[in-house]
């Protein structure tokens, strides 16, 4: 696995069709991310944003056209592998974080670790210090409920990122939130991922999100529409 | 008429304790730090009029050294003004006039290409929000350079806003006017 060009895209997808019963979420799309690189993808409700993210972090397959991870097509990969790459090289957060309730903040962290195979006392150890990077310290013990929606959104991007993914992929992560739980979100978000090199996908139909990645592309009607053009 | 004001601003500034006019510039320009910077000459023509009008006084002048500075201090009629325009409410919004909207109107008038033109301000618009969010998040950013980029994001924001809005009603409009 290497990807030390920064021209050469770290994960690519052409010319994307995906329907979901008689709606055309994607009617070919095209995006590339470079390795980390944070992009912004953008557009109005039902422009296929969301269904975008899901090809491409190999979560459902496309109808027609490719996604290319790292030279490799997730299409050609035995399932196998393409979940060994979803736990190894990507990490995914939600709107709403989808974190464990019966599960503590730190558990929560700590179990992508756990069910890579590291013992339980290192998992706690590392997810600790993510937890901390992540300006949700002192809360480890508390379960998500008792978080508020900024500390658990944090704590889900610190799940994310436990695991040393080369790809995030942030599917409105604040769109939920307050604009100063956005603003902590996406600052912490940002910063931690130049830091570890990671590369981040963001969905978001927010501006001043958006406004945090390096490079934006507008999605219409299920296609990534042209430099210069409006939805 | 009430308005952003350079005289209120430098009373603001005195309020503290008596100034020169050289450190009331870089006071300024270090509370207003996205703001275009205050000329030295706009300084001194406001604190003679501050001066002029009651407002504010000669405290006295020194050298230190260098060339000769006066020094102002507010009066009580400058810190009831001051206290007067900081508690008026400025008028939301009593003239549309913009030039983004404006551009949008004459286009339209004029048969020109509208859209073209939206797609590429709000380019500009995202590129200089990517600056500004760039300036609020570096690391050691103090207080006066957050409230300055979250006043000017939340105003590009609107105008982004306001311009997808328009991108879509002129998309409706040339459908219309293409099926008539």
């Amino acid at each position: 696995m290497s990807n030390g060009d920064s021209t050469v895209p770290l994960l690519a997808a052409r010319d994307l069709t995906k329907a979901h019963g008689r709606t055309e979420a994607l009617r070919g799309a095209s995006v590339e991310l470079r390795a980390g690189e944070i992009l912004a993808v953008t557009g109005p409700s039902g422009s296929g944003k969301s269904t975008l993210l899901h090809c491409l972090a190999g979560i459902v397959s496309p109808d027609a056209g490719s996604v290319t991870y790292d030279g490799q097509r997730l299409d050609e990969l035995p399932e196998k592998r393409l979940s060994e790459l979803r736990r190894t090289d990507f990490g995914v957060v939600f709107q709403f974080g989808q974190l464990i309730p019966e599960l503590t903040a730190l558990d929560n962290v700590a179990l992508p670790l756990m069910l890579a195979g590291a013992p339980r006392k290192d998992a706690q150890a590392a997810a600790g210090e993510w937890l901390e990077r992540f300006g949700v310290r002192g809360q480890e013990a508390l379960r998500p409920g008792e978080l508020s929606g900024g500390q658990a959104q944090r704590a889900a991007l610190a799940r994310a990122l436990v695991t040393g993914p080369k790809v995030v992929f942030a599917d409105e992560p604040t769109g939920a939130l307050d604009s100063l739980a956005t603003e902590q979100v996406m600052t912490s978000l940002v910063h931690t991922a130049r830091e570890a090199g990671a590369a981040v996908l963001l969905i978001t139909h927010d501006a001043q999100v958006a406004a945090y990645a390096d490079r934006e592309v507008r999605l219409s009607d299920g296609a990534v529409l042209p430099a210069g053009v409006t939805a | 008429m009430i308005a952003m004001s350079t005289r209120h601003i430098l009373l603001g500034l005195l309020a503290s304790g008596p100034s020169h006019g050289y450190d009331l510039k870089r006071r300024h320009d270090e509370r207003f730090p996205q703001a275009r910077p205050l000329a030295y000459g706009q300084v001194y023509t406001t604190l003679q009029r501050l001066v002029r009008d009651g407002l504010a006084e000669v405290e006295g002048t020194d050298s230190d050294g260098g060339p000769e500075r006066t020094t102002y201090r507010s009066t009580d009629d400058g810190a009831r003004e001051l206290a007067k325009w900081a508690g008026e409410i400025a008028p939301p919004a009593p003239f549309v006039t913009n030039e983004i909207f404006a551009k949008v109107v004459v286009s339209i008038l004029s048969g020109g290409d509208a859209d073209a033109y939206l797609a590429a301000q709000r380019a500009a618009h995202m590129q200089r929000m990517r600056e500004l969010t760039a300036v609020k998040t570096a690391p050691g950013a103090d207080l006066a350079t957050v409230l300055s980029t979250d006043y000017a994001l939340n105003h590009l924001d609107a105008d982004l806003r306001w311009m997808t809005t328009t991108a879509a009603r002129l998309t409706t409009l040339t459908a219309e006017v293409d099926a008539a």
